[in-house]
Parts: C-alpha cells; sequence; structure tokens
C-alpha cells in the first residue's frame, strides 16, 4: 500500500505541475467550459420562455449545472491526453520501468485529473455567480452536486487513462474524447427532459448521464430527485472503468 | 544560371505541383477527413432534435429546428478546415521541408496557394457531405437546386477564408502547436454568433451586441437564408461580402508574413 500511495503522489504531483506551469495544458481545460457557459446560458436564455420550462433557479443555472459535470467528464478526458502524450514521448515506459506498484500510476493520474478540474469548476462556479445565477440549493444540497461531480470525473479520467494506455498513441485523442462527449450530449443539455421530443428523448430517457444531469440540477434547486440512482450508476460506472483502465495498464505492461 | 532561371516553371505548374502533394497528403491522412466531417455531423443530429422546442419561442422562423441548425456544420467544417491547412503548413516548415523549397525558384504566393490544395479537397467533399445529409433528414433547400449550389459556392468560400486564416497562423508561428492552440479561439466566434437562435431571439445584450458584431453571424445567416428564406439578396450579400473579405485579408497578411519568412530563412 505505502508503494502504491508513492507511485500514486509522484505522479499526482507531475500531472497537476505540469498542468500548472504549462498554460497551453491548464487555459483549454478553463476556457472551453467558460465558453459553452457564455454560449448556452447567454446564447440561449430565451429557452427559458418555451412553454412548459420550469427550472426554478433559471437558465444560467440550468445549464451551469450541465457545464459543471461536462468540465469533470472534460478534466478526465484531458488527463488522457497527458496520458497519451508520455507514452509518446517515451516518458511512460521509463515510468512503467521504474514504478515500484504500477497501479498506483493510474491512481496518480486519476487525482492529477480530480485536482486540476477543481481550479476548472472553482473559476466556472464564479463566473456563473458573476453572471447573476441563483442558488436555490442548501450547503448539503451541492455537497451532493459536488459530489457528482467527483464521480463523473473519476469515471471519465479512468475511461481516458484505459484507452490512452491501450494505443498509446496521442492519435487516440479523439476516441478518448468522442464517446464522453456523445454521452454527455444525448443528455437533455439545453431543455428538461419532458420538453424533448423525437428520437432524442428515447437515448436520453436511458441515457445515464440524463440521471446524474438531473439529479444534479434537482440538487442545484433544493428539490432533489434521483439522487441515489445517480450515485449508484456512477459508482458502478466507476467499477467498470477501474476495470478497464487496469486492463489497459497490464495492455501496455505487456507492450514494455 | 541563367538557363535554369529561364527553365523554371510557370506560376501555374508551381501551385499545381504543391497543390498536388498537398491534395494528396490530405487523402492519405484520412483521419483528418473522417474526425472534421463526422463532428460537425454528430452535433446537427444532436443539437437538431435537443432545440426543438426553440421552435415554439414566438418569434422563431416557420421551418423545423433541424433546417435552421443546417448551416452551423457548414461552419463547424470551415474551422476544421482552418485547423487542417494550418497544421500542414507548420509541420512543412517545423520539418524543414518549408527551408528547402525556399530555395528553389517556386514563389511564396504559389506555394500558398497550392498548399491550400489539400483544404479545398476538404472542403469540397464535407460541403458536399453536410448537404446531402442535411437533404436525406428531410430538410428542404427553401432556394431549390439553384441555391443549393449557391450554398455549396459560399461554403467553400467560407472554408477557403479559414483556411487562408490556418495558413497565416502556421507561417506566423511556425508550429502546428501554436496552430491547435488558436483552434479554442476560432470555435468561440461561432459559439458568440447567432448560431443557435435568431439574433432577434438573443436576449441576453451582451450576448446579443456581440453576435451582431461578429462577421461570423453573418456568414451563418447567409448559408442559412438559403436554406430556410429563400432568395434573401441582404443575407446573401453580407455572408458573400464577409467571405471575400475573410479570403482577401488571410491570404493577404498570409502573403505578407510568408515573405517575411522566406527573408529569415
Amino acid at each position: 500500500m505505502r508503494r502504491f500511495l508513492f507511485v500514486a503522489r509522484a505522479v499526482a504531483w507531475r500531472s497537476i505541475h505540469n498542468t500548472l506551469v504549462s498554460p497551453a495544458i491548464l487555459l483549454p481545460s478553463i476556457i472551453f467550459p467558460l465558453f459553452f457557459l457564455a454560449a448556452f446560458a447567454g446564447g440561449l436564455s430565451k429557452i427559458a420562455d418555451v412553454p412548459n420550462f420550469n427550472y426554478r433557479p433559471g437558465y444560467t443555472a440550468f445549464q451551469f449545472v450541465f457545464v459543471f459535470l461536462q468540465s469533470a467528464a472534460f478534466g478526465g478526458v484531458f488527463t488522457g491526453f497527458a496520458v497519451a502524450r508520455d507514452f509518446d514521448s517515451g516518458f511512460a515506459r521509463r515510468l512503467l520501468l521504474s514504478a515500484p506498484r504500477r497501479s498506483g500510476i493510474i491512481a496518480g493520474y486519476t487525482v492529477g485529473a480530480l485536482l486540476r478540474w477543481f481550479v476548472t469548476a472553482t473559476v466556472v462556479t464564479i463566473a456563473a455567480l458573476l453572471a447573476g445565477m441563483h442558488v436555490d440549493g442548501g450547503g448539503i444540497d451541492l455537497v451532493g452536486m459536488l459530489g457528482l461531480g467527483i464521480l463523473v470525473n473519476l469515471g471519465a479520467a479512468l475511461w481516458a487513462c484505459g484507452v490512452a494506455m491501450f494505443l498509446r498513441t496521442e492519435q487516440a485523442g479523439p476516441l478518448i474524447q468522442m464517446p464522453v462527449f456523445v454521452i454527455i450530449f444525448l443528455a437533455p443539455v439545453y431543455v428538461p427532459l419532458k420538453l424533448l421530443t423525437g428520437w432524442i428523448h428515447s437515448v436520453a430517457s436511458v441515457n445515464p448521464a440524463t440521471v446524474a444531469l438531473e439529479a444534479a440540477r434537482g440538487l442545484f434547486a433544493g428539490s432533489p430527485e434521483k439522487v441515489a440512482l445517480a450515485f449508484a450508476l456512477l459508482v458502478a460506472g466507476i467499477a467498470v472503468t477501474t476495470v478497464w483502465a487496469r486492463r489497459g495498464l497490464a495492455s501496455a505492461e505487456r507492450a514494455g | 544560371m541563367a538557363a535554369e532561371v529561364l527553365n523554371a516553371p510557370g506560376l501555374l505548374e508551381q501551385v499545381a505541383a504543391v497543390a498536388r502533394r498537398s491534395v494528396m497528403r490530405t487523402l492519405r491522412q484520412r483521419a483528418l477527413l473522417v474526425f472534421p466531417l463526422l463532428f460537425p455531423l454528430i452535433l446537427f443530429a444532436i443539437n437538431g432534435s435537443a432545440l426543438s422546442a426553440a421552435t415554439r419561442l414566438p418569434g422563431f422562423p416557420p421551418v423545423s429546428y433541424r433546417a435552421f441548425a443546417l448551416a452551423v456544420p457548414f461552419m463547424q467544417g470551415a474551422l476544421f478546415v482552418a485547423v487542417t491547412a494550418g497544421t500542414d503548413l507548420a509541420r512543412d516548415i517545423e520539418s524543414g521541408f518549408f527551408n528547402r523549397l525556399a530555395l528553389t525558384p517556386l514563389r511564396g504566393g504559389a506555394l500558398l496557394a497550392g498548399q491550400l490544395g489539400g483544404s479545398i479537397v476538404v472542403a469540397c467533399v464535407q460541403s458536399v457531405v453536410y448537404l446531402v445529409v442535411g437533404v436525406a433528414t428531410g430538410v428542404g433547400i427553401a432556394s431549390g437546386v439553384g441555391g443549393a449550389l449557391v450554398l455549396l459556392a459560399l461554403s467553400i468560400l467560407i472554408s477557403f477564408g479559414f483556411a487562408g486564416v490556418g495558413t497565416l497562423l502556421a507561417v506566423r508561428f511556425g508550429t502546428g502547436e501554436a496552430v491547435q492552440g488558436f483552434f479554442p479561439l476560432l470555435f468561440v466566434t461561432l459559439f458568440l454568433s447567432s448560431s443557435s437562435l435568431p439574433r432577434s431571439l438573443i436576449k441576453v445584450p451582451w450576448f446579443h451586441a456581440v453576435a451582431t458584431y461578429n462577421p461570423v453571424s453573418y456568414l451563418i445567416e447567409g448559408v442559412r437564408s438559403l436554406v430556410i428564406t429563400g432568395w434573401d439578396a441582404r443575407a446573401l450579400a453580407l455572408g458573400f461580402g464577409f467571405a471575400i473579405a475573410l479570403v482577401i485579408l488571410s491570404l493577404g497578411f498570409a502573403v505578407a508574413a510568408m515573405k517575411n519568412r522566406l527573408v529569415r530563412t
């Protein structure tokens, strides 16, 4: 366990250090969510006037919750890019050789993803509050929403680590990103589920991301719904992606 | 020496030679074709349905949201063309190929025009695909077959303009990383435009102002007018006007930057 923690701490530290000292890595993960917040909450605010749209804290808050969870997912995805970059540069192979407990590598990258997302989430939250967002949820509700964000970030980071370790090239970028992007955008992003029609309603109804998004929006509005289900689904997702990442690591070990 | 200069290929031959290489390179890298093609289509499929509730807003044009949103993939595709064009040229600069070309009688303008050949191929393919997918999903083109051809022409012109922007960035900064670093900035111009709702329905004042002054709004509205309105002279004049201005400005600055880079070389 000590060796595991030693490796995890070293990899996490390097991941955070690289992020903080390299604007090219840090800025996109902050700027993209801000753009989404501005574009959706600003450009689409009229959507709140659609009949039967009744999210009490308002459209900015409605979109903030989406961007909050989206930034969590993309925080994990960006970590996958870093893993792929480490394989391309040869650093990851040296890391595999030197780490006394290799599963600590995955844990380190994952913790790095989480810490990096905390920076992004803080900036996005401040921006939304400055834009006049109303917060109706209480302290416990907001902690619950943060918990959902953390689980989304962990799940996405483990998925991304797995893909990056299986393919071991930066060209894996679209494969890391695309499934996460599609799953997130197949949730009720712009309007509540009940206002969606056609195929998107059918898909969103069975999309686990919908449950997480609705639970987070409910918590933010102070009227929790589907929270237990959302946590259960995310924990199950993390269990699956942990196995996936571990297999990716085993594949990288075999490749030498 | 004099004989060698006399035997130097003409401008068109020079452009054709560089363009052939650019086209071949683009066709060999299928990922460069597939991702820029698929990504806007996925977003079109999702947003076309997910935002259909917007058609119930008073003042929204009397068309489906999918028809309203069809203009967006053309713009997204053009932004990807900018990155492809810029990254390709930056790779030549980084690998030293550009420096070797600079030692030949090849003119800077020919090199620039030829480098855009691959991008134009991508632009043509993706414009046709977006149009076909749009029509296949039930979007009618209000301006008819002639309008569809004009739409393709405008879309390719816009892509050409953005390819010029990518080329300018590549010549100016000389690295693929720098070109890709500008991609989010280019994407912002799309976010902060009338891409998702008509400008008259944008409620937030600052966003409305930005969208009004953002030329991308007029590029989108030019394409969109052919799909949902028919022949709208004002929208088309603004769309073509801004597209031509983008081509002239981006290529003009790129040629100037090219001269500087060749001098440095």
